[in-house]
């Protein structure tokens, strides 16, 4: 622990320095990768979607030694075909889902299946969803999901600056697009837990986006008067010194995420503490990664563009680099016509 | 990093805040006692119960549209039939806004079925002329309309006239069972009368319009004024020729809504002209009120099941267990890494996650009590991911102070510079967890909101205690020669943090 602490002293006085926003473009080519897989496995396989969203029923019987080929025989006996999904969840539960049934066939079913099993019809576990509320539901997380990017970038263009704003939304939609493509590609059940957990995410990597940017902003208030570092060296320290904090936090928050998935996967086989907890657990993974490798670069590269930062890169490069190196400015593909800082260092790493 | 080392204000006083704040805890503590407000209340799906989410809608086949009034309309019919069960705690809302909001019914315990086959029905408003009518309490013996029964009147309909008894709360339930084309029994709406009635004449669909007026040359008494449209003018017109001239109760007719009789004026004149006028002994509100069924009760809801969940109270207690052990587990977790990884700090973050803890627990207790709040499964879930939240505005702020520390400061400043530094990322923070929480829980249905609420509460607690309890508590410990001195422990040790010493620092 003590030689972790040591490597928090480095890490915030420059002594040791990751080079985040040099090495950018290696990140982005990883996110642009994990995003054009989501978007095949999203369009390829699509979501698993759980009856929530499609319409239909589900009951779920509570006894042990309970089998499969009981369920489907009182399925059967109620007269119930088509698709039918029983599965055994922990060691005495058995459930089945069914696509949507009027009343009295759910009453008939929820009959055969007490005088199946032996067990009284109040005890079956039932949830009965209409087929047009999913609609209703999808709907609404959609209303949930633009209104949250309007007002928090909307926000954080006033607490910040817009550009900070900008970037931190486009880390959020990262963040978002990957949790989808995970749940597409291993095909996870995505049920309204699940889109409360999407949501969440949105909270949780703004969060982390946030306290990573408000060091930024400290390290870069004074840089264009000191002319020591150029903004992304500025920047890429901020990550340096936040990211002790950003490792802690993520830990921290995935530690309760955690015993939540534990315990719901565990202990109760399914339902809403397992289908939220995990959307979080995964979530949280990328919110952190986003932060850091896709946030602050981004932020970087787009106050590199304004002609005081360009002409701060030309006096900080003119003194002879900084105590602080970053393979700074280097040119992008699309906004190259501009001339740009450092020159000279393309590939020169961190000191150490 | 050449800001001044003036005093911040607040850490003059830290004993000051953490007194005020022990004062807050213990008020509320005796709020919830005084109260009587010692237990949680858990949602359904942690002790057992049956929800319902009802869209309504209008009936298959019908026109017109769903306004907010016909959706109040909507609730409190559900609400009657709901009552009508008799369980104890059951409860009936709207949620959402607009047209497009939802009905929630939760009732505790085994009911399901029953709950699921009695608010499905749909609704409609129904004129139906009186053939019988007594009053509301069970009679032994058939009373005198048994001795001039109308002709609709069947033996059979008779007896369970006879046996109805209004005053049960059961039969004071309203159901859409009322079969249109065949006489009835209904109970008034108060239980005070019961009625046979003939098969519906008039739907309420056929009302056109619906006002309580002032009568202000006739004594200034309350009435409700009715516009049929063309099909309700001569359906209406056609029975209040028939029955003017007949012997009472014969010539009033009943206005029923869901199978309870609302209101059963008698009937003076033939009325052709789709103009009726209803009088009587109406006060203001009884008057706006009949104004009101007769205009919204006009359109037939139908009441689509947007989710039916039935809960086992074996299954509630399996998942309240799961998610206390679970809060349990996290939070250990939590304290543990923070002494682990924060040593003598690591006393300051323990201590104020209990006190964010006892916090959210005395308020889950008194919300309970004042806006019914109710913690769910998705509830408790919002709470341990808080935990996070809490626990990073310490990381945030610890790390402050060893950056300062670092820096070359002593640790009585080092803790108040580094606050001042880490309040704002904390409050920006935290504001944008709050932001998140209120839009999900305004945008979201059913569990979602649970999750939003708990969430946005604990991040406001955890505000609260980074500034009431978290600060204040640093500052005091920075005053301990075991901080202060750097021990190895404590975790704020400059060595171990790899501390510039001033010379190098300031050069």
């Amino acid at each position: 622990m003590s030689k972790f602490s040591g490597l928090g002293g480095r890490l915030h006085s420059g002594e040791t320095s990751i080079d985040f926003i040099g090495k950018r473009r290696r990140w982005y080519a990883l996110s642009g990768l994990l995003i054009i897989a989501s978007i095949a496995a999203l369009s390829l396989q699509g979501l698993h979607l759980g009856i929530e969203f499609k319409g239909g029923a589900s009951y779920t019987v509570t006894k042990a030694g309970s089998t499969v080929a009981q369920a489907e025989s009182a399925l059967t006996a109620a007269g119930i075909t088509g698709e039918n999904i029983v599965q055994l969840v922990g060691n005495d539960k058995v459930r089945i889902q069914t696509g949507s049934l009027a009343n009295d066939k759910s009453n008939a079913l929820q009959d055969s299946l007490a005088s199946t099993f032996g067990v009284s019809v109040d005890s079956i576990d039932t949830q009965i969803i209409g087929p047009s509320w999913g609609k209703e539901i999808t709907r609404k997380a959609l209303y949930g999901l633009i209104g949250f990017i309007a007002v928090v970038m909307l926000y954080l263009a006033m607490a910040f600056e817009p550009k900070m704003a900008v970037a931190a939304i486009v880390a959020v939609i990262h963040d978002v697009f990957i949790t989808v493509g995970i749940y597409a590609l291993v095909g996870f059940d995505v049920t309204p837990a699940t889109v409360i957990g999407f949501l969440t995410i949105l909270g949780y990597s703004l969060y982390d986006t946030v306290v990573v940017f408000d060091k930024v902003r400290e390290n870069t208030r004074s840089v264009t008067a000191t002319s020591k570092m150029t903004y992304s060296q500025a920047a890429n320290l901020a990550v340096n010194q936040t990211l002790v904090r950003s490792a802690n936090t993520s830990i921290m928050a995935l530690l309760p995420v955690g015993s939540i998935l534990f315990v719901g996967a565990g202990l109760l086989g399914a339902g809403t503490l397992k289908d939220l907890s995990l959307a979080l657990f995964i979530g949280l993974a990328t919110g952190a990664y986003s932060s850091i490798f896709i946030a602050t670069p981004l932020l970087a590269v787009m106050r590199e563009r304004e002609p005081a930062m360009q002409a701060l890169a030309k006096r900080v490069n003119a003194r002879g680099g900084s105590p602080v190196l970053a393979t700074t400015g280097a040119p992008l593909s699309d906004g190259g016509s501009e001339k740009r800082g450092p020159r000279n260092q393309p590939k020169r790493k961190g000191r150490k | 990093m050449s800001t001044s080392n003036k005093p911040v204000k607040t850490s003059a006083r830290p004993g000051r805040t953490l007194v005020v704040l022990a004062l807050v805890m213990l008020a509320l503590l005796a709020t919830v006692l005084i109260t009587g407000a010692t237990a949680v209340r858990l949602g359904l799906d942690l002790r057992g119960g049956t929800s319902v989410t009802l869209q309504p809608r209008i009936a298959p086949g019908e026109n017109g549209k769903v306004t907010t009034e016909a959706i109040d309309q909507a609730v409190s019919i559900i609400r009657q039939r709901v009552n009508s069960l008799g369980v104890a705690e059951s409860e009936v809302a709207a949620q959402g806004s607009g047209t497009n909001r939802q009905i929630i019914i939760s009732i505790p315990g085994d009911t399901g079925r029953r709950v699921v086959e009695l608010v499905g029905q749909t609704a409609e408003l129904r004129f139906r002329q009186v053939l019988a009518t007594a009053p509301g309490t069970a009679s032994a013996a058939p009373t005198d309309p048994a001795a001039t029964p109308a002709a609709a009147v069947t033996p059979e309909l008779n007896a369970q006239f006879a046996a109805l008894d209004c005053t049960k709360p059961e039969n004071l339930q309203g159901t859409g069972s009322d079969n249109a084309d065949s006489a009835i029994i209904a109970c008034d709406r108060n239980g005070g009368a019961k009625y046979i009635l003939d098969k519906a004449e008039v739907l309420g669909r056929q009302v056109s319009k619906a006002t309580a007026g002032i009568d202000q040359q006739g004594g200034n008494a309350w009435y409700v004024s009715l516009v049929f449209n063309d099909e309700g003018t001569k359906a209406f017109g056609d029975i209040t020729a028939r029955v003017t001239s007949l012997p009472t109760p014969q010539n009033q007719v009943a206005i029923v809504l869901d199978g309870l009789v609302v209101s059963a004026p008698r009937i003076n004149e033939a009325i052709p002209s789709g103009n009726a006028q209803i009088t009587g002994s109406f006060s203001q509100v009884e008057a706006q009120d009949l104004a009101n069924v007769l205009k919204y009760g006009a359109l037939p809801l139908a009441f689509d099941r947007g989710e039916v969940q039935q809960v086992s109270p074996t299954l509630g207690a399996d998942q309240l267990n799961a998610g206390l052990l679970a809060g349990f587990l996290g939070l250990a977790l939590v304290l543990l890494y923070s002494l682990l990884y924060y040593r003598g700090l690591g006393v300051v973050s323990v201590g104020s996650l209990l006190v964010a803890g006892g916090l959210v627990y005395l308020l889950f207790l008194l919300l309970g009590k004042w806006i019914g709040f109710t913690l769910t499964l998705a509830g408790i879930a919002g709470a341990i991911v808080a935990i996070g939240i809490t626990a990073d505005s310490f990381i945030v702020y610890f790390e402050r102070i060893r950056d300062e520390v670092r820096e070359g400061r002593s640790l009585r400043s080092a803790v108040e510079t580094g606050w001042v530094r880490a309040r704002r990322t904390i409050i920006v923070a935290d504001f944008v967890s709050i932001i998140a929480a209120v839009l999900l829980y305004f945008f979201a249905v059913g569990g979602v909101r649970g999750f939003a609420f708990t969430l946005g509460l604990t991040t406001l607690v955890d505000l609260l205690v980074v500034f009431a309890f978290t600060k204040p508590l640093t500052t005091y410990l920075a005053r301990l020669n075991f901080y202060s001195s750097g021990h190895a422990l404590s975790g704020v040790s400059p060595k171990s943090l790899g501390a510039l010493s001033h010379a190098t620092k300031e050069a």
